[in-house]
This record gives C-alpha cells, structure tokens and sequence, in this order.
C-alpha cells in the first residue's frame, strides 16, 4: 500500500494554504524522491512551515494536489503519520518526564509494544549522545540537547520521511555542527529528510536539492551547485566604503563585474574571477576599506531571486 | 522502514491516558494523602463542629446535619476537582508543553486527545470520591449501602463540569479566564447548589436558577444514593442523570471540536 507508482514519495501540484484572505502558500510545485533530502530555503514568513505542515498532515490543504507515500493527508492522515518522523520548530518536549521517557511515551503513541520501545530508545540515547542523560529532566539540557532529544523522539517509529522545521534555529554552532553530523548520518542510511531553513550553509551542507521560496512561492529549484551556477557567478567580491565615499559611487563600478549589488553596508561583484575585480577596483582609483573574495553562495542566489537577504 | 502502524482508535486514546498517568507518577503520593486530608478536615468541621449547631433535623430530612452534609461535600468535591483538571493541563498541553502538539504529530488525533484526556480526568474523578466516600463511612455519616452507587454519580457531577470546561478551555491562550469560572461559576454552585443547606432555603427565583445549574442535579443524586431514598423518586433520578450526562456529552464532543481547531492552526 505505501508503495507509489512514482518514484516520488512527497507530490505537490498547485499546493495551496490559505488562511482567511491570507495565502501562506500560493500554488506551489514539487516532488521529493526517496532517500533524497530536500530542503525549503527561505525567510521567515516565506510559507515553508505551512507548506511542512501540510506535509505532516495537521493542517488540512486549501487547493491542489497532495500526496505524502502515495496516501491523500485529508483521508489517511493517521497512516501517513505513523510513517513520518517530526522535528517540530518548538521541541515540544515534555518537561514532566525525564529524557528517556519522553522517547519511550511517544513510541507507546506509535502503539509500539514495550520491549521494542525500550530496545529503540536506548538505541536512539546513543545515537543523539545523550545516553549519560537518559534518568535525567529535560529542563535543564542545553538547547542542543533538547534538539537532539526532538531529532532522536522523531525517528522512534523508523519514519520513512523525516520532516524537520528549522533544525538548528538558536543553536550555537558547535551544537549546529554536531546536529547536522547526525543528520547526515540519517541520510547515509537512506533516511529522506524533508527540512525548512533560513540558513544558507545549512541548505548547502544537507540538501541534495532544494526549492528557494519567498512570499508563498517557489521561486527557483534546483542542487545547492546548480542554482548557484544558474543564478549567481563563480566567485564574489565584496567591498566596504567609507560611508562618503558610498555615496560617490555611482556609476564608478560600471562594467568591472557581470553585476553589481548595493546593499546598505557593502557592494558585492559578482565575476567569475574574483581577484581580477579587486584590483579593477583599484585600478580605478577606489579605495574601499575592506575587500573580500569569496565564492558565491546560496545567499548570492536569493538575492538575486528576490533582491533581498534571507536573514533581516 | 516502511512498517505499517495505525493503531486503533481505542488503543489510541489509552497512549493519551497512558501520558497523563506517566505524569501522574510523580505526584501520585501528595495526591492520594490530600485525597484523603481534605474530606477528613471538611467532615470533622462543618459536619461534626458545625453540625452541633443545627437544632432542626426536619428541614434536612430528619438526619443529622453530617449525613446531609456529606454526600454535598462529594459531589462538590468532584466539580472542584473535575474543573481544575479540566483547565490548566489543557492550555499546558496545547500552550505550555505543546505536548498535545507533539501527539498529534503521530498517529493520534484531536478525537483520542480529546476523549484520553476526559478518560483520565474520570479516572482521577474515580479515585478521589472513591477515597471521599470511604471517609463518609468512616465518619458514620453513610446512611444507606447504595451510597457505593453515589460514587459513579459523583464522577458524573464532574464529567458534566469537565466537558464543557475543557471546551472553553481549549480555545484560550492564557490563564486568565479560568479564574473568572472559579470564582463566579464553581465558588457561587458549591455555596448554592444545596451543599450546606437545601435550596428550598432560598427565595424563589434562586430556586429556579439553583435547579438549572448542574451542581444541584449532583447533589440531589449523590444525596438521594446516600441516604438510600433513591428509589422513592426514580423520576427526579432519571432527570438529575439525564441532564448531567447531556451536559457531559455535548461538552465532550465540543472538546473534540476545539482541541482539534486548536492544533490544526499550529
């Protein structure tokens, strides 16, 4: 029954949420395959939640088509649930019981039998590190841990998708690091991971492919690498001025880069080489305070998507 | 990877009270002794110390102050209890912790959230009058063995406040109503529903209102059961049962309702 005639595991064709006469998430298009980890990259307020929770079959679809393991959310919502793993943007974690228990309780909610709970949970202690943990409260566990604690509670079912709303949100990055370690983890065990995020590197370190939203729509698809060759040049070059001198500038780049950017603090240039455009620069008799060369990212791609940044 | 697990809705609801008794572990202790204490203090005060001041015995059905008074007291109790345990881990669950959140990720819906949540609050209901009405017949206060019977009516008296109050109590964000309902639902009944003193004490117009709250109904059940005179009035019985349970059931199935917009909105 869970098998689907497509090889795509999540269908979506003209998805649509609305709420009231707000749309949240305006006919948008995708399919994601098994096994692959697909990433939704956007700002906050783009309609990637809606669109993961829709996926997670807790809030009902307003238009389109959507099919989640070949199964319609709106009439097998419990089945397809029992299939999916949950990495909710708030943990959700219960404060009243301890580590280990909170695991244990949401496999008794699977209706997994006692002996296999505990056989997963003490597996899934280890794998998340906590096992040293496992008899203490959850209170008092850093934010990492929590995360950690939510990562390792969303697969005691063995999900076949695992959806993750912003994993590593707040996190300080060596306990971002660690995360995304785990993660890849998963998905060398052939785990699809479905993940929502507004970080750039966090897109490029864990999607194999991901769709760009902005203001409830895609906007652009495609691997980290190919978006980045589609949308953006090799390499940037990134220029500070004096503020007097920034105002001056007009026109005095012209022609130094395949495109120049202004944004309120510095000017980005994006050529395929780099260096060649620093010293253009210079050779123009400009004198920036700071100069960076860098190689484009997927920011470099939403900029030019949507002329703006993805973290305001 | 791919088993398949959808539990039935039974079982389903059974993982919701099964979280609520995991949680209950850990204060079970505190729990049972004040289950115990508060009885005990109610009875010895205003049934024994309170009650020598009562000279006229027919007003109350010609029994001592303390065999009218206690079967009040139980069914008075329930609500109380019913009330706070129809409120606060509400919200928590869909506010604080967000741990109904966190169930309805897996197969369980709003409906097994709704119902595990009331099945415990009878349960826990079950277990304080149980605890309530061994005190009674401690205290001789039991005119009638049909007063094992007033257990179940007294889990009934509540289930009629926990249904509707879990309902309203689903659709808030913050506490702050919830002592608006203490104070001018649940404080004002247990005074004036017939508790302490019959409502026929009470001028006219309050006797009619008095009839309409549920409290009344539970007390006149509960009481009835207690004192063994049940039987003499099977009708007013069907009526208090049938209008508890009505309130019971619509409040339940509301619940349902409200939980369930809840966390669909996120």
């Amino acid at each position: 029954m869970l098998e689907t005639t497509s090889t795509s595991l999540i269908h979506a064709r003209g998805l649509t949420k609305k709420f009231g006469d707000f749309t949240a998430v305006d006919a948008v298009d995708f399919d994601v395959a098994r096994g692959e980890s697909f990433g939704f990259l956007g700002p906050n307020g783009a309609g990637k939640t809606s669109t993961m929770r829709m996926i997670g079959c807790v809030s009902p679809i307003t238009g389109g088509v959507l099919s989640v393991m070949g199964m319609d959310p709106a009439t097998d919502g419990p089945r397809i649930r029992a299939n999916l793993g949950v990495v909710p943007q708030q943990d959700a974690l219960d404060a009243e019981l301890t580590v280990r228990e909170n695991l244990v309780i949401y496999g008794r909610y699977f209706g997994l039998d006692r002996v296999e709970v505990a056989r997963r949970a003490d597996e899934l202690l280890e794998f998340a590190q906590l096992t040293e943990r496992a008899n203490d409260q959850v209170e008092p566990l850093s934010g990492g841990m929590k995360r950690r604690l939510t990562i390792a509670r969303s697969l005691i079912n063995e999900p076949t998708v695992l959806l993750l709303d912003e994993p590593t949100t707040g996190l300080d990055p060596q306990a971002r690091h660690l995360l995304w370690d785990r993660l890849y983890r998963l998905k060398q065990r052939g785990v699809t991971l479905v993940l929502t995020t507004h970080y750039m590197d966090e897109a490029e370190q864990l999607c194999d492919r991901l769709v760009v939203m902005d203001k409830a729509k895609i906007v652009a698809e495609g691997s980290p690498r190919a978006l980045i060759e589609q949308y953006s040049t090799r390499e940037v070059t990134e220029l500070r001025f004096a503020p007097d001198e920034a105002e001056s500038l007009d026109g005095r780049l012209d022609g130094i880069a395949q495109r120049v950017e202004h944004l309120p603090d510095r000017v980005l240039l994006y050529a395929d080489d780099g260096e060649a455009a620093a010293v253009a620069v210079h050779e123009r008799g400009l004198r920036p305070e700071s100069v960076l060369v860098r190689r484009s990212s997927l920011e470099d791609v939403f900029l030019r998507l949507t002329g703006r940044s993805l973290i305001d | 990877m791919t088993s398949i697990a959808s539990p039935r809705q039974s079982s389903a609801i059974g993982r919701v009270f099964e979280h609520r008794l995991l949680t209950y572990r850990r204060t079970f202790r505190a729990s049972i002794f004040s289950s115990f204490l508060s009885p005990v203090l109610f009875l010895a005060a205003m049934g024994i110390g309170l009650g020598a001041y009562v000279s006229d015995p027919t007003a109350i059905g010609g029994v001592s102050y303390l065999v009218f008074l206690a079967p009040g007291l139980l069914a008075a109790t329930a609500m109380q209890s019913a009330s706070f345990e129809a409120t606060f881990p509400i919200i928590a669950g869909l506010e604080w912790s967000r741990v109904f959140h966190a169930m309805y990720a897996t197969p369980i819906s709003p409906r097994d959230i709704a119902f595990g949540n009331l099945a415990w609050i009878a349960a826990r209901l079950t277990l304080i009058t149980t605890i309530f009405t061994i005190v009674i017949v401690l205290f001789g206060a039991a005119a009638s063995p049909t007063i094992v019977l007033a257990i179940p009516a007294a889990v009934l008296t509540g289930m009629a406040f926990a249904g509707p109050i879990a309902a309203f109590a689903a659709t808030q964000k913050t506490p702050n109503r919830f002592s608006t309902i203490f104070r001018f639902g649940i404080t004002p009944l247990f005074l004036f529903s017939g508790t302490f003193f019959p409502i026929s004490t009470l001028p006219a117009a309050l006797q009619v209102l008095a009839w309409f709250t549920p409290l009344f109904h539970g007390v006149a059940l509960t009481r009835a059961l207690s004192l063994g005179v049940a039987a003499d009035e099977p009708i007013a019985m069907a009526v208090h049962v049938a209008y508890l349970s009505v309130l019971a059931i619509v409040g339940g199935s509301l619940t349902i309702r409200t939980i369930g917009r809840r966390l669909v909105r996120g």
